[in-house]
């Protein structure tokens, strides 16, 4: 999977630093739980820039170079932020069937951007996920923590509609 | 006591269609009018129908609501919990004849199944270990330490025939004793919770509505092998089933049934969570280790195999949690009983969990050797809006797929490896004549090399070129000659990959060769597509007799390639035409067709 390194600045606050911190020390001491504070760091800032890396590397004690290498190989991990509204398309078999390329390509097209980017205003960014369970509902979208489910195409410029303003 | 229960579902599913919202306005009513005391509202896990979600069923009477929404929770409360009257318009309407109201369990979608591993689901309050052990919960984990050896319970599980849930059917009491006869300082039990084959969700089920099962079954796992630790790794995709498990994990160590000398009978075992991030592979027994140990999920070659040298590089039993679900009641009701249902090799029941182009979608539990058929037909319900049936697709991205010839083979391992297909994790969508089986074989192509890790040649730039292929027959540009080549790089790439994502991924390509190469040629030598899918081979054209020269195609073309004057039929010029389908979508009199 090809991952996009961010060339937006990085805006991190200190009391995100002492969140982030807070999690290492926790975990410091099994380097099992290297994936658990790369996970709890991308809740703390949304995604993981060059910066928050080094932190984790020079906190867990582990080589950047293999923080580097578990944060490109899983799809979770975004090296790019996300936009105030992340859409995301589930492009697993049973919505597939039903129609989800035709959902996502029509928000290509709405919003001007494809699959793993973020519109220039950073109100929305857009990707494609695999399967998240809610098969019965195919074909599905999550915006943010929202779900819709049996929606068409036609149903898109409403989901934006509320998430515009 | 309560003199009535409404179960709600609080699964993916109905939670997706709003079932919490419904429970707090179901709380509020019932708090107005005064019956807290007489009516308990319980949050369950999965009932199975998801279609029909947001789900509610009244007991005693057990009838069952489908679709609710938060505006009629008034009415139920009122008319139902109140006046004791049903509320005949919700209903699910199978379920309604005449005058009579049938219970939920003489449905055609439940009637034919049994349920083993979602005995629960639906039925308890997965967040409370009180429900669970009032069902029969930590019996077995007690009758396994005060009265069976480990070797018994090995044993049992052995006799069972009960084989992995997972995908790859090894038998689970084999796999048992090849680890309890290693002996180490440390063993691990690992639950493979990391349920990748897009369109199945049962794994999800039965931790969401049934976690202490898991947490049960384990601990007898690591009872019977001589672990004393196990890690249950779960999709981060799956938020709810975290929390229900870290929630039954904590409540399970308050009530002393994990932690130190359980039962008072020396036997030490503790849990631990770990949660995925997306990559596929992982659910590769070797690959899932290696990320719980913090890194890139990469298999490892086998041997050694985990029973030897598997998690930290200690002895492991790794099960999935559908296999792990029906260990309580194997161990309770004995492994004859088990054994009884399914056929000759492959005992028990499966959940499939059924999606795509079928009306009652949803998770259902059968006994192994049920038709496709009955599946499709009886319990799915059938395809909606008239559609024929095409072919079933099992196993997901390393499986097969079922063509309606063989319909009437009875499921089981070995039946659907024959027909090359697999059995998978159970995932079973089916596809109608408007899908097209090549760019279905894409489709599964595109997640495996976006899945692939990389570590092993054949199936990093082998599943590409495969992709590669298939998109230039998509596209029209193939020869006969290509298919061949497909074929020889599918063999190619089974025999020579690392692990199993690669061994499998050329399946779908195989399987829909195998039962529909018609199609492949009808891509390639006449340059269509049959199902109409295929955006290359795909023309649009306009009708003479129904055009009324309105220009409104024209004047939206963004391609410029719609020419006509008013009042006079128009015609789209091929050449210049993007296929975006605005005409399509703009002809108010049906003269544009897409062919």
């Amino acid at each position: 999977m090809l991952k996009k390194i961010s060339s937006i600045p990085f805006r991190g606050t200190p009391e995100q630093k002492a969140q982030l911190q807070a999690v290492i020390d926790e975990s410091k001491s099994d380097k099992s739980l290297l994936m658990h504070v790369m996970q709890e760091a991308q809740e703390i800032y949304g995604y993981l820039p060059y910066e928050v890396q080094v932190m984790i590397a020079e906190g867990m004690d582990v080589p950047l170079e293999k923080v580097y290498g578990v944060s490109t190989f899983y799809a979770q991990f975004s090296l790019s932020p996300k936009g105030e509204n992340n859409i995301s398309v589930c492009l697993g078999t049973a919505c597939y069937v039903k129609g989800s390329q035709q959902i996502l390509d029509r928000l290509t097209k709405e919003l001007g951007i494809g699959a793993g980017e973020c519109t220039p205003d950073g109100r929305f960014s857009l990707e494609a996920c695999r399967c998240i369970g809610a098969c019965g509902l195919a074909p599905v979208l999550t915006v943010n923590d929202e779900v819709y489910g049996k929606i068409t195409e036609d149903d898109v410029p409403e989901i934006l509609a509320k998430y515009q303003n | 006591m309560y003199r009535s229960h409404v179960l709600v579902c609080g699964g993916t599913g109905c939670t997706s269609s709003n079932s919490l919202a419904i429970i707090e306005a179901l709380e509020a009513e019932i708090a107005k009018k005064g019956l807290q005391d007489e009516v308990k509202v319980v949050r369950t896990g999965c009932f199975g129908l998801c279609a029909l979600g947001p789900i509610m069923i009244v007991y005693p009477e057990g009838s069952f609501y489908s679709q609710v929404q938060v505006s009629d929770v008034p009415e139920i409360v009122e008319e139902h919990l109140l006046k004791g009257r049903l509320v005949k318009r919700l209903l699910y309407d199978e379920t309604v004849t005449m005058d009579d109201v049938k219970s939920l369990q003489e449905t055609d979608f439940y009637k034919k199944q049994h349920r083993v591993a979602l005995r629960n689901c639906g039925v308890i309050d997965p967040e409370n270990i009180e429900e669970y052990i009032a069902f029969d919960g930590y019996m077995a984990l007690a009758k396994c330490l005060k009265e069976y050896t480990p070797e018994q319970v090995i044993q049992i599980v052995k006799d069972s025939g009960l084989r992995g849930r997972g995908g790859g059917g090894f038998p689970t009491g084999l796999k048992w004793s090849f680890t309890a006869a290693n002996q180490a300082d440390q063993k691990y039990v690992v639950c493979n919770a990391d349920e990748g084959d897009p369109g199945a969700f049962m794994d999800r089920s039965v931790l969401e509505g049934d976690p202490h099962c898991i947490v049960e079954a384990m601990a007898i796992c690591g009872y019977a092998t001589g672990a004393t630790e196990g890690y249950v790794y779960v999709r981060a995709e799956y938020p709810i089933a975290v929390k229900r498990l870290q929630i039954a994990i904590k409540q399970a160590r308050e009530y002393g049934l994990l932690g130190k000398n359980i039962f008072d009978s020396g036997f030490d075992f503790d849990l631990h969570v770990r949660l995925g991030a997306g990559a596929f592979v992982c659910g590769e027994e070797t690959a899932l280790m290696t990320s719980i140990e913090g890194n890139r999920g990469e298999p490892r070659p086998r041997p050694p195999y985990p029973a030897v040298k598997g998690l930290f590089a200690k002895p492991t039993t790794e099960n999935n949690v559908e296999t792990f679900a029906n260990i309580p009641q194997i161990i309770l009701k004995g492994a004859d009983w088990f054994a009884s249902m399914g056929t000759e090799k492959s005992k028990g029941t499966k959940v499939f969990a059924l999606g795509g182009k079928i009306k009652n979608t949803g998770l259902v539990e059968i006994p192994m050797g049920t038709t496709l058929r009955e599946i499709i037909e009886e319990i799915g319900g059938g395809i909606p809006n008239g559609k024929k049936f095409k072919a079933a697709q099992t196993g997901g991205p390393s499986g097969g797929c079922i063509p309606a010839s063989l319909m009437d083979t009875p499921i089981d391992y070995d039946n659907l490896t024959a027909i090359g297909c697999m059995m998978g994790s159970g995932g079973l969508i089916v596809m109608d004549e408007d899908n097209c089986m090549v760019d279905i074989a894409k489709f599964f192509l595109n997640f495996t090399v976006d899945e692939s890790c990389g570590k092993c040649t054949p199936c990093r730039v082998g599943t590409k070129r495969l992709l590669e292929m298939l998109d230039k027959i998509t596209e029209g540009k193939a020869t006969m000659e290509d298919l061949d080549k497909l074929e020889d790089l599918c063999h190619y790439i089974k025999a020579n990959s690392l692990c199993g994502l690669g061994q499998t991924a050329p399946n779908p390509v195989l399987a829909t060769l195998k039962f529909f190469r018609e199609e492949y040629v009808a891509h390639i030598q006449d340059k269509k597509c049959p199902a109409g899918v295929c955006k290359a081979l795909m023309t649009y054209s306009i009708e003479a007799d129904k055009c009324r020269g309105c220009t409104a195609c024209a004047r939206k073309c963004p391609a410029g390639a719609i020419e006509g004057k008013v009042k006079e039929v128009h015609t789209i010029h091929t050449d210049k035409c993007i296929k975006c389908g605005v005409c399509l979508e703009t002809c108010k009199f049906g003269a544009v067709v897409k062919k």
